[in-house]
């Protein structure tokens, strides 16, 4: 027990004596908060729009008007021709083109039809969706409107029609930063904490200093827990700024309890360093463990369901990211912010992590050899 | 010369004994590629629903049977009383649960309506969304086959059109955004690793009292990072073409071209880190704060800069994927030649001078 403690002391010390890297973790978890939430935004606004109104009536005119003002689009131009749209989005000047035919009006009222051309840019085909999506439903609402304005009577139920009404929980104004904020936490905790230890024994033994510990007498398992102990102050520690920064800034408190969110964050930590400790062991010098930590951070975070959600995967990625840590600490996360899910609810990702823990840092005991 | 090319063979001798590192520079776009490619996407599939018929007739079941059909949703079944909803959402079981009103077929053939009721987890707002949006035309469509005879009067058809990447293609963002996180990566972080390393471990001072000139012992060092990262650009764009199917829509040289303007940018990136930073785990730090993280949030690659808060945007600017990204778009999917790209690789080449310059003036010939 004396000995750890005198281990302790020498890891804290080192940690707090580089300036540089200190003030890198407490920057990390203030930038990350403030900035990526507002710029991970998947909510869509601003999209430029390009109209071709080959009809000019009071339709059509209408029509736009209805567009633009539902804050979606932002009407960068009136185009002549729609040859003249497509040049506008080569030129990245519009992402959506939205072309009203001539006779517009006309077709509508007397012959019962017409037909009206969106196009988009779908080089980012998820933002094109959704643009395509809502100004589909814009002008079925338009479409709506005239209906009703032409058809007198409530002949709406004149046929069958099923009411679909939608309600949205856990996340009721639909506000992406909600959603995005504990996912960062996770990030964050993961980020600070594979780095620092990943890099922490290879250092040692790229400096040399590793020998000294190695002729001193300590056991395995304290040289281990002296160099899990600090790197897990630390990663709750990051852990409880970004929940105070994601109460200041975004005002999101848990709706779940705190403590499950500690206990789970722990345990995962324990696990994470371990993995960590592993790489370091592995490792024969910083850059060689940088470069893989990089590697492995990079998947895990892809896979791990932070922006896009893991269920889309197909199923082999998906069996992948049963071995993924990062994936359980940002869906208990989630989980616990969002839904106020408690102990029982994530009793299977408690087992999960646990078993990750115990099976990483049994490795990085068991590998760790007193001899170079 | 001659010394240059011996100091040359001692970088690539440093890279290529170290087997690891070398399989993940080599290894790490293509798998980022592949999990881009293939395993990332925001196409809806299987995800689980619970459904809650209290009607239990004969419309119903139909909507059901359409429902399940759709290879975007899975029934789950064993939730069937109102209770186990909340339980089922906070456990994260389902995704999306359908309410249908009693006596559903009886209102909807005779007051002509009927109510069905949408309940989706929106912890993820755009999937909520899209899984509502996907729910909602199952159930239209259905509608729409019971009442094929009336057609109904003043409709507005519209007609879709996706430009440049009609299949929704989730790699015609991805490859770019890969190409210009990998080459920074490779160029700007491990250049000035290998650049600090050397300070670190006091080899620097050697190399320094060497024959060579200074800047030349920087050269060596940049050149192993600069093949590598040609190799890597190979790779990508072999994968991309072959199996992903992305098109090379323009002229290929100029985009290998501007590739290596971009590699010069971010290898004078890496030169300039090295010259403020002492240790490595310092330069790892700047790159990953200073590089990776703009990279993937500022650069227009994961997330559209045009939804930002202007403050974002204007930062954005100086982020070199930025412009590289959108240069590689151009060329590749767009087909646009020199013509639309010149401001961009100006501003590449403004910003390699503008670090060259800084590096130049930072950098200590004694240690």
């Amino acid at each position: 027990m004396r000995t750890l403690k005198f281990l302790l002391k020498k890891e804290f010390l080192q940690i707090f004596r580089d300036k540089l890297i200190l003030r890198m973790i407490f920057a990390l978890p203030v930038i990350q908060l403030i900035i990526l939430p507002y710029a991970a935004t998947y909510e869509i606004k601003n999209i430029t729009l390009s109209v071709v109104d080959h009809d000019h009536s009071e339709y059509s005119r209408k029509l736009i008007n209805n567009l633009t003002a539902s804050g979606y689009f932002l009407l960068v131009d009136y185009s002549k021709t729609y040859a003249y749209a497509l040049d506008q989005v080569e030129k990245d000047k519009a992402d959506l083109i939205v072309e009203i035919p001539e006779g517009f009006e006309r077709d509508l009222i007397r012959e019962d039809e017409t037909k009206v051309l969106i196009a988009a840019n779908a080089i980012s085909g998820q933002t094109a969706g959704l643009a395509v999506a809502y100004a589909n439903s814009i002008i079925k609402d338009f479409n709506n409107d005239v209906r009703s304005q032409w058809i007198q009577q409530p002949r709406l139920n004149a046929i069958p029609v099923i009411d679909i009404t939608s309600s949205n929980w856990f996340n009721v104004q639909m506000d992406y930063k909600y959603f995005i904020v504990p996912g960062i936490l996770a990030l964050l905790v993961t980020l600070v904490g594979f780095l620092m230890s990943s890099l922490n024994i290879v250092k040692e033994k790229e400096v040399g200093t590793i020998e000294q510990l190695n002729v001193s007498p300590i056991k395995k398992y304290q040289f281990i827990l002296s160099k899990l102990i600090p790197f897990w102050v630390l990663g709750l520690f990051v852990l409880t700024i970004g929940f105070l920064i994601s109460f200041i800034v975004y005002g999101i408190c848990p709706a779940g309890s705190f403590w499950v969110g500690y206990l789970f964050a722990g345990i995962y930590l324990i696990a994470l360093l371990g993995f960590g400790l592993l790489t370091s062991i592995y490792a024969d010098t910083q850059q060689q463990a940088m470069f893989i930590s990089y590697f492995f951070m990079l998947i895990f975070i892809l896979l791990g369901g932070l922006f896009a959600p893991i269920e889309n995967m197909p199923g082999w990625a998906q069996y992948l990211t049963y071995v993924n840590p990062v994936r359980y600490l940002i869906e208990a996360m989630r989980m616990i912010v969002l839904k106020g899910s408690g102990f029982w609810d994530l009793r299977y990702h408690f087992l999960i992590i646990t078993v990750f823990a115990i099976v990483f840092n049994g490795l990085a005991i068991w590998k760790y050899k007193k001899t170079i | 010369m001659k010394q240059l090319i011996t100091f040359i063979k001692k970088e690539f001798h440093h890279i290529l004994r170290d087997r690891r590192s070398m399989l993940v520079l080599i290894g790490l776009p293509i798998v980022q590629l592949l999990i881009f490619g293939f395993a990332i996407t925001t196409e809806v599939r299987n995800a689980n629903i619970a459904i809650l018929d209290n009607s239990k007739d004969e419309v119903t079941q139909n909507i059901i049977t359409k429902i399940e059909s759709s290879q975007y949703f899975n029934i789950d079944r064993t939730i069937s009383i109102n209770d186990q909803i909340e339980k089922a959402f906070k456990s994260g079981k389902i995704k999306l649960a359908i309410v249908f009103q009693q006596n559903f077929q009886n209102e909807l053939s005779h007051s002509n309506k009927a109510q069905l009721q949408i309940i989706a987890d929106a912890t993820d707002p755009n999937q909520a969304t899209t899984l509502t949006n996907y729910l909602s035309s199952i159930v239209r469509d259905y509608q729409n086959e019971l009442n094929q005879q009336n057609k109904l009067p003043y409709t507005i058809n519209t007609e879709m059109r996706m430009l440049y990447n009609p299949q929704l293609k989730g790699a015609y963002t991805s490859v770019p955004g890969v190409m210009g996180m990998i080459l920074l990566l490779i160029s700007a972080m491990m250049t000035s690793i290998a650049i600090v390393r050397e300070k670190e471990l006091g080899t620097m001072e050697i190399l320094l009292v060497s024959p060579m000139q200074p800047w030349l012992v920087i050269i060596s060092k940049v050149i192993p990072y600069f093949i590598i990262s040609l190799i890597n650009v190979a790779t990508i764009l072999i994968l991309s073409v072959f199996v992903l199917g992305l098109p090379i829509e323009g002229s290929l040289f100029l985009l290998i071209a501007s590739t290596i303007i971009y590699i010069f940018c971010a290898l004078s990136l890496g030169i300039l880190i090295s010259t403020v930073t002492e240790t490595q785990q310092a330069a790892m730090l700047i790159s990953l704060l200073g590089l990776m993280l703009p990279v993937v949030m500022l650069s227009g690659y994961a997330f559209p800069i045009a939804n930002m808060p202007t403050i974002l945007q204007v930062l954005s600017n100086f982020v070199p994927a930025k412009w590289y990204i959108i240069i590689v778009k151009n060329i590749m999917i767009k087909g646009i030649g020199l013509e639309q790209i010149w401001k961009e690789l100006l501003i590449l080449l403004a910003m390699t001078a503008t670090f060259l310059m800084i590096s130049i003036k930072r950098f200590k010939i004694r240690l």
